[in-house]
C-alpha cells in the first residue's frame, strides 16, 4: 500500500523539530512543506481550519492536528522505535511531564526571551523554577525517557534546542550550569543523537532570524 | 479489587474531578473519594500532586496519576474488561484527543472569561463561546455518525472531556441569562447533552445545576482572590 505521509510545519519551531523527531526514530519517509506564518498556504487552512497552525501531518489525506496529538498517532501507527513506554503508570507519567513542558516551560521560556519587557524579569525567575523541576525530575536516568530518547525528550526539544537559541539569540542567561547539572548533561546527550540532529534546523540562522524578527523594529507578528 | 486500592482526591463542584469519576463508573471500578475542603489543601494532595497541587488525583494502589485527561487514558489503559473509553482506531483516537484539547484550550478559556467578564469584553466572550458550541456541534456530527455519543454507542473521551462542562454551562447560561445550548443552533449537542447527564456513568457525580449557582456566587464574591483547584 502506498503510504504519502505530509509534514507541514514551520522550519525553527519547536513543535515542528519534534514531529520530523519522532518519525525519522520511526524510520518514517515523510513530505515536509515548509509554511509562512505571515502568508498560509490554502491547503494548511483546509487542514487545520480550527488553529490555522503548524504542525499538521497529513498521513493519506488525513489531518492530524497538536503535536502532542500527532506524537500519539505517530507512536499508534508506527511500529518499530517506541515513543510512550508501554506500562500505563509510565505512559501517564511521561504524558503529565509533557504537558507540563508544554504549559508550563516552553511560555516562561519564550517569553524570558521575547515578551514584553515588562513581563520577562517575572519569566526569567519562573524559568528557574521550572528547569529545577524537571532537573530533579531526571533523577539519575540518561533521558527523561530512560536509556533512550521518549516522548518527553522529543518535547524537550525547546530546552534540548530552543532554549540555547533563545538564549544566544535573545542575549538572556536561563541555563545555570551550577544549579543544573543533570539538565546540562541531558542536552549534551539530547544533542549527541542522531535522529535529533538531523531534525534540528541550523542555529545560526535561526539566531539571526529570531533577532530580525522579534527584535527589529519594524518587528511584526 | 479492594475499595480503597483506588482513591480519587476532588472537589465535587469541579469539572476536572468529574472526569476520572465517570472514567471509573465506566469500568465499574470501585473508588473512595476523598473531598478537598474549599479554601484548603490537604497533606495528601501536596504530596500527591506537589508540581501543581491541584484536583484530581488519582491514587492507585501508591501510585498518585495527576491531570484529568490524562488520568482518564490511564484508566482507560488499566481496566481493559471494561468497555473501552477511548476508539481503537488511530485516527479515530487523535481526533478525539485533538477535541478534548480543544475544549481544555480554548473553550473553557472563553466560558470562564464569559463567567467574569463586564461590557464589551462580555459579547467578546459570548461570540466566542456560541463559536465554540457551533464548532463542537459539526465535531459531533463527524465524530457520532449518527450514533448517541462522541464516542459512538457510549461515551468516550471526548464525551468525558465535555460533558463534565455542561453543569457550569447551565450556571453561565443562568448567570448571564443567555442560551448557549440552542435547539435551533445546537440540536445535536442539546440532545447530546441530555442523554450525557443521564447516563448511569455521569448521573451520580454530576453536581445539581443550583447547587453549582451557589458555588458560583461564592466564587464571584471571591474573584479578587486566587481561583478554586483545579486542573
Amino acid at each position: 500500500m502506498a503510504e504519502e505521509v505530509v509534514l507541514f510545519g514551520v522550519r525553527g519551531s519547536p513543535f515542528t523539530c519534534r514531529i520530523e523527531i519522532a518519525l525519522k526514530l520511526k524510520g518514517v519517509q515523510y513530505k515536509y512543506i515548509n509554511e509562512d506564518l505571515d502568508n498560509k498556504s490554502p491547503l494548511l487552512l483546509k487542514y487545520n481550519p480550527v488553529h490555522k497552525k503548524v504542525p499538521v501531518l497529513v498521513h493519506n489525506g488525513k489531518p492530524v492536528l497538536e503535536s502532542l496529538v500527532i506524537l500519539e498517532y505517530i507512536d499508534e501507527t508506527w511500529q518499530g522505535y517506541p515513543i510512550l513506554p508501554e506500562d500505563p503508570y509510565e505512559r501517564a507519567t511521561a504524558r503529565f511531564w509533557a504537558k507540563f513542558i508544554d504549559d508550563k516551560c516552553f511560555p516562561a521560556i519564550f517569553k524570558s526571551c521575547w515578551g514584553e519587557e515588562k513581563e520577562r524579569e517575572k519569566a526569567v525567575e519562573e524559568v528557574s523554577v521550572v528547569l529545577k523541576i524537571l532537573e530533579d525530575e531526571l533523577k539519575e536516568k540518561k533521558f527523561f525517557g530512560g536509556e533512550n530518547v521518549g516522548l518527553v525528550d522529543i518535547v524537550a526539544v525547546v530546552i534540548g534546542f530552543s532554549l540555547g537559541v533563545y538564549e544566544e539569540a535573545a542575549r538572556v542567561e536561563l541555563l545555570n550550569k551550577e544549579k543544573l547539572p543533570r539538565l546540562c548533561n541531558w542536552i549534551d546527550d539530547f544533542l549527541s543523537n542522531s535522529f535529533i540532529k538531523e531534525s534540528l534546523p541550523p542555529r545560526d540562522k535561526l539566531i539571526a532570524y529570531l533577532r530580525n524578527y522579534y527584535r527589529s523594529d519594524n518587528a511584526s507578528k | 479489587m479492594a475499595k480503597n486500592d483506588v482513591k480519587v482526591l476532588g472537589a465535587w463542584p469541579s469539572p476536572y474531578v468529574m472526569r476520572p469519576r465517570i472514567a471509573l463508573n465506566i469500568k465499574s471500578v470501585n473508588y473512595d473519594f476523598l473531598e478537598e475542603t474549599f479554601g484548603s489543601k490537604s497533606e495528601l494532595l501536596l504530596q500527591s500532586n506537589p508540581v501543581h497541587k491541584k484536583v484530581p488525583v488519582l491514587i492507585h494502589g501508591d501510585k498518585p496519576i495527576c491531570e484529568s485527561m490524562i488520568i482518564v487514558e490511564y484508566i482507560d489503559e488499566v481496566w481493559t474488561s471494561g468497555p473501552s473509553i477511548l476508539p481503537s482506531d488511530p485516527y479515530d483516537r487523535a481526533i478525539q484527543r485533538f477535541w478534548a484539547a480543544y475544549v481544555d484550550e480554548k473553550f473553557f478559556a472563553a466560558m470562564k472569561g464569559l463567567r467574569s467578564a463586564q461590557g464589551e469584553e462580555r459579547k467578546a466572550f459570548l461570540d466566542q463561546v456560541t463559536e465554540g458550541l457551533a464548532l463542537l456541534e459539526e465535531a459531533f456530527g463527524k465524530c457520532s455518525k449518527g450514533k448517541a455519543f462522541f464516542g459512538g454507542d457510549r461515551i468516550g473521551l471526548l464525551d468525558i472531556a465535555f460533558g463534565s462542562f455542561l453543569g457550569w454551562l447551565k450556571v453561565t447560561e443562568k448567570v448571564n441569562g443567555v442560551k448557549l445550548l440552542d435547539e435551533a443552533k445546537t440540536p445535536g449537542l442539546v440532545k447530546w447533552a441530555e442523554r450525557f447527564c443521564a447516563d448511569a456513568a455521569v448521573k451520580s457525580v454530576m453536581p445539581e445545576t443550583e447547587k453549582l449557582l451557589e458555588v458560583s456566587k461564592v466564587l464571584a464574591a471571591k474573584m479578587k482572590g486566587a481561583p478554586p483547584p483545579k486542573n
